[in-house]
Parts: structure tokens; sequence; C-alpha cells
């Protein structure tokens, strides 16, 4: 009997995961189909314009769905970093002025070396959000705690000044349409050669699963982290690392989604609780969940027309921290 | 044995702990009273190395806690801080498991469950164990604090106020279950304590600071003076004695 209650404890958890998984699945196979360009799954099967068919598929559709993949869970991965570090509900790279930092970055380097390969335009500009988060870090440290609300407004106003700076250059340079397309997600241009970067932020977020019981225990604040024997400033160096080179490869490629990382960390820390280990697969899934199921919409609300996916996910997106928000205070006082 | 020897820190002009000297012994209680702001907390936090002392170093069993690795340290030393503002979703068995991360390095075995499941009895935190902490009382996240620590399983334990929020019936047993811990695991258990009355029925060891400053080293009777305690608290306490322990009434 006992050992029947502590069996099903125990895989519950583990089958929990694996249905959001499917679920995912399911979403990325219908992302594959649905478009403006018809793809009946008949044609693929059959002979008719198959060529056609799987042309579409490998160029556009794959390529898409597995960007979008990809940027979700590395973007929930990121956050939950994030909010560990900053010991904050409310923070994430948008709320941070880290994305802006890379954008700023992008903007310097389209400036200065416009031939640069994309790789190293990463590079750069993971180099700003990195400089500009640990700044940001330190600010917020001087805060007085307790004022958990202050702290992202903090970061939403220092992303607002460094993205006037970006806007000022992007406008003297006729450089503003691709400022627009860094920093709000849109996939529709997602093609094959453009979006495998995002394999990096892919492969990080993996990556973090290994040091999930660290930045488990550098939330816990800088004083349990050394007196568990370990070192809070390299844990918080290799995490906002983690987290440039992610929000980096973000605005080089399909350009990022405010509030989508923060909104899932936060419903995953309600449901599952902040436990690295079990937290991280359950946001890395469901990142990739909603911002699939964000794109699929986007697609579909406005058919043959397309909503960029940064636009749908801030419509949901803001609802749900606001819910969020009000939630919280009404749980804290 | 854990060596104080000239440990100074200032913050700008303030002087918070002034040259203090001490040794602490290999195993028992020491209790460490004084007054708000005496820099007990201060002290304690430097012999832990989570502050750095501005002159003066502390030795725990011949290391210097300065210049030992973190990880070798974890396992000789733990802490409790004060104040402990976490607003993480951990269960109870969850954070008590992290106590035994310097000896786990998070692939507990047989002997750390043991050692987890043992703190959280202790404590009487079993019917808890699965809750999320910020689901706790006040009382009942200090204890599960104070398990954390314990799970930790290091010779020598610093507590900084862990009676904290306790009713009186949890801070009794807290005293007791030091005690105990004291003596049936020869460990040596430093605790600041407002509360001279357990103090003096529990340590056999007493340090009181004033304004930085070590007042009195000694055992619980030569803190259990009328005189004493207005010198270091500047307000009158009456002693008198019950069932053979020294109590003091600042009630009246
Ligand atoms: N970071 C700091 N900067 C400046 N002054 C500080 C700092 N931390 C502590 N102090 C000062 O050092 C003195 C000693 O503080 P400490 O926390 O050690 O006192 P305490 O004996 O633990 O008091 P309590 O019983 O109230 O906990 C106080 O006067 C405090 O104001
Ligand atoms: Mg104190």
């Amino acid at each position: 009997m006992q050992a029947a209650a502590s069996m099903t404890v125990r895989v519950r958890p583990a089958a929990g995961l694996m249905l959001a998984v499917g679920c995912v699945l399911v979403l990325a196979a219908i992302s594959l189909f649905v478009g403006v360009a018809d793809m009946p799954l008949g044609d693929l099967i059959s002979g008719d314009g198959s060529a056609q068919a799987i042309q579409l598929l490998l160029v556009s559709r794959i390529p898409r769905t597995v960007a979008l993949v990809l940027s979700g869970m590395s973007m929930g991965v990121a956050a939950l970093i994030m909010q560990m570090l900053f010991r904050n509900r409310f923070v994430e790279p948008t709320t941070t002025g880290t994305v802006e930092a890379a954008s700023l970055g992008l903007l310097v380097v389209a400036l200065l070396a416009p031939g640069l390969p994309v790789f190293y335009k990463m590079v750069v500009a993971s180099g700003f959000a990195l400089g500009t988060t640990f700044l940001f870090l330190r600010l917020v440290s001087k805060i007085p705690a307790g004022s958990s609300l202050v702290v992202p407004l903090l970061g939403l106003m220092f992303g607002g000044v460094i993205n006037a700076v970006t806007t000022f250059f992007a406008y003297r340079y006729d450089l503003l349409q691709s400022l627009a397309t860094w920093t709000n997600g849109d996939f529709s241009g997602v093609l094959r050669g453009r979006y495998e970067l995002l394999f990096i932020a892919g492969g990080l977020a993996v990556l973090s699963y290994l040091a999930a019981d660290r930045f488990t225990v550098a939330g816990l604040g800088e004083s349990f982290t050394r007196n568990l024997g370990l070192n809070y400033g390299r844990i918080v160096a290799s995490g906002l690392a983690i987290v440039s080179m992610v929000s980096a490869a973000a605005v080089v490629t399909a350009g990022t989604v405010p509030f989508l990382g923060l909104i899932v960390a936060n419903l995953v820390s309600m449901a599952v609780g902040d436990n690295l280990r079990r937290a991280l697969p359950w946001v890395a899934v469901s990142g990739a969940g909603f911002l699939l199921a964000c794109d699929i919409i986007g697609r579909v609300v406005r058919f043959p027309y397309e909503i960029p996916v940064g636009t749908v996910a801030g419509v949901l997106g803001s609802g749900i921290f606001l819910f969020l928000l009000l939630r919280r205070r009404a749980r804290f006082g | 044995m854990i060596e104080i020897h000239n440990l100074t820190k200032c913050y700008d002009e303030a002087t918070v702990v002034d040259d203090v000297s001490l040794k602490l012994p290999e195993s028992g209680i020491t209790a460490i009273v004084g007054p708000n702001g005496a820099g007990k907390s201060t002290l304690l936090s430097m012999m832990a190395r989570l502050i750095a002392p501005t002159a003066g170093r502390v030795l725990v069993d011949g290391l210097d806690v300065q210049e030992t690795p973190g990880a070798v340290l974890a396992k000789r030393l733990a802490i409790l801080k004060q104040n402990n503002q976490v607003n993480m979703r951990l269960t109870v068995s969850e954070l008590v498991a992290f106590g035994r991360f310097p000896h786990s390095g998070g692939r507990p075995t047989v002997e750390d469950k043991r050692h987890i499941d043992e703190a959280i009895a202790y404590l009487g935190l079993n019917e808890l164990r699965d809750r999320f902490l910020d689901e706790l009382s006040g009382g009942q996240r200090q204890r599960a604090f104070v398990a954390m620590v314990l799970a930790q399983d290091t010779k020598y334990v610093l507590l900084d106020e862990p009676l904290n929020s306790l009713d009186m019936k949890h801070a009794a047993a807290m005293m007791k279950l030091l005690r105990r811990t004291a003596d049936e695991l020869a460990k040596s258990i430093t605790v600041v304590i407002h509360d001279i009355n357990f103090a003096s029925i529990y340590a056999d060891h007493v340090v009181a600071m004033r304004d930085g400053r070590v007042m009195l080293e000694g055992g619980a009777v030569d803190l259990m003076q009328e005189l004493v305690l207005k010198d270091i608290y500047d307000t009158v306490v009456k002693v008198r004695e019950v069932d053979g322990h020294r109590l003091g009434l600042h009630y009246l």
C-alpha cells in the first residue's frame, strides 16, 4: 500500500512532463501544416506536386517550427535562471534591459562592421547584454529588499533609456526597420540558413540543467550559497552568461518575445515549485508550447495574413502578467 | 576549536566589532548575548566567512576561514543567519536536502537521505515535509532552516537567533534539541540568543558583547549576576534561583 503510494508520487511528475511533451509535439505538427501556401498532407504522400511540398517543408515550415521550439524553451529557461539570480519573480531579459542592450550591440555592429558574419554579430550582442545585465544586477542589489515590483519597473526604465539611444542612432542611419525585427519576435521570415544560431540558445538551455542545483541554491541568497561552500560569484557569472547569449541569439534571428519567459516561469513555479531540477524541464517544454501556440494563433486569426507572434504573445502575455501581479499582491499583501 | 584573533570590522568610521579574541570549545553550547547592535551577528558572519573582516583572522581547526576553499569549510562549519528572506517555492524536504549539498554534490546517497530524514524528524517537521516554504508560518519556516543546517552535519554550527519567532514550546524544544545534539554527537554549537534565561539553563559557555567588544567570557553563572547584567544591558534585571537555575527577571 505504502509502496504503491510512493510509486504514484514518483511516477506522476514524469508522466505529466511526458504529456506536456506530447502536447508540444502535436502543436509542432500543426505548425508544420498551417500557412499561407497550401500544403495538404495528401500532396506529400501522393506524387502530385510533392517535390514542391517537400521543398516548402524543408525550406520554411520545418525551420520555422524548430526555431519556435528552440526560442520558446531557451527564453523560458533564461527567464527562470534570471529570476533565481535576481531573487525576483518579475524579471526576465525584456524587463532588465538585457534585450535592449543586445539590440544596441547589434546596431553598433551594423554601423561599424556590417559585413561581420552573423555568429560574430551574436557574440558582440551577447557582450553588450552581459555587461548591461551585470550592471543592472549591481544596481538592484543596492535597493532595499522587499520592494519586488520596483525591480522590473526600474528594469523597464533602464531598458527604455538604452532603447532610446538605439532608436536615435537607428533613425539617423535609417535602420529603424531592422531594429523593429530584433525586438518584436516574428517567425514568418525564418528560413533554412537563417535561424541555426538558435541551436546555440537551445543547447545552452539544455546545458543549464547540469547546474540546476546551483541556480536553485543561488536563489536562496548569497549567504546560503556560501554556507554550502559554493562560489556565488561564479554561479551568477555563468547564469548571466547563459541569459545574455540566449537573448543575443534571439535578437539576431527571429527576435525576442516580451514576457514569454516571465509568464512561463511564474506559472511553472506555481505548479511545481522552484527546485530547478524539476522546474527547468517544465519551463523549457511550456515555453516551447506557449510560443508555438501563439505563432499558430497569429497565423490563423486573420488568415491569409499573419500577426507577428510577438504581438499575440504580448496581448495574451500582458493579460496573464496582470493576473499574476494581482494574485501575488493578494497573497503577500 | 574555533580561534578568533583580534577580529575587527569597520563600516566607514564606525567600528562594529572591535579587536575581539576568543576561543570557542570543541564541543558544547556557547551562547553569545548582548544588546541590539552589539556586533553579535557581524562576529558570527565573519566567523563563517560570509563577510570579510577589516583586520584579524578566524581559524577553524587551524584552517583560516578566509583562505580555506568554501567546499572544505562547508563540511566543518555551518551557519544560519538571523534574517532569511527566502521567497522561493521549495518544499521543506527539498530545502533540508540542500543542506547535504557539501557532501552529496547534488547526488544524495542513502547516507544523505538518512541525515535529511533525521533532521526533519528532529525538528518535528514530518507532517510539513512536502509543504512549500511560502505556505508555512514564520516559526515553522525557522525550524525548516535549522533542519537544513543540522542536516549539513558539521562539527561547528553557528545559529544567529534560532529562537526567532518560535513559540514557548518550540523555543524550549529547540534548546533541548541543541543540547542533545551537542552532547550526543559531540558538536560545538554557537547560538546568538536574546533570552538570557535560555543561555543560563542550556549554555556551557557564555560570551557577552557590547559595543563591539567582549564584556565577559565564562560560564552561565558568571553572566547571571545582577551587576554584570546591568553593565551589559544598561537595565536592571533581578536574578532569582528557581529549581537550581539562575533566572533573570527583566519584566519587573
Ligand atoms: N552593512 C552594514 N553597514 C553599516 N553598518 C552596519 C552594517 N551591518 C551592521 N552594521 C552596524 O553594526 C552594528 C552591529 O550590528 P549587528 O548586526 O552585528 O548587531 P547584533 O548584535 O547582531 O544586533 P541584534 O541583536 O539587533 O541582532 C550595528 O550598529 C549596525 O548598525
Ligand atoms: Mg543580530
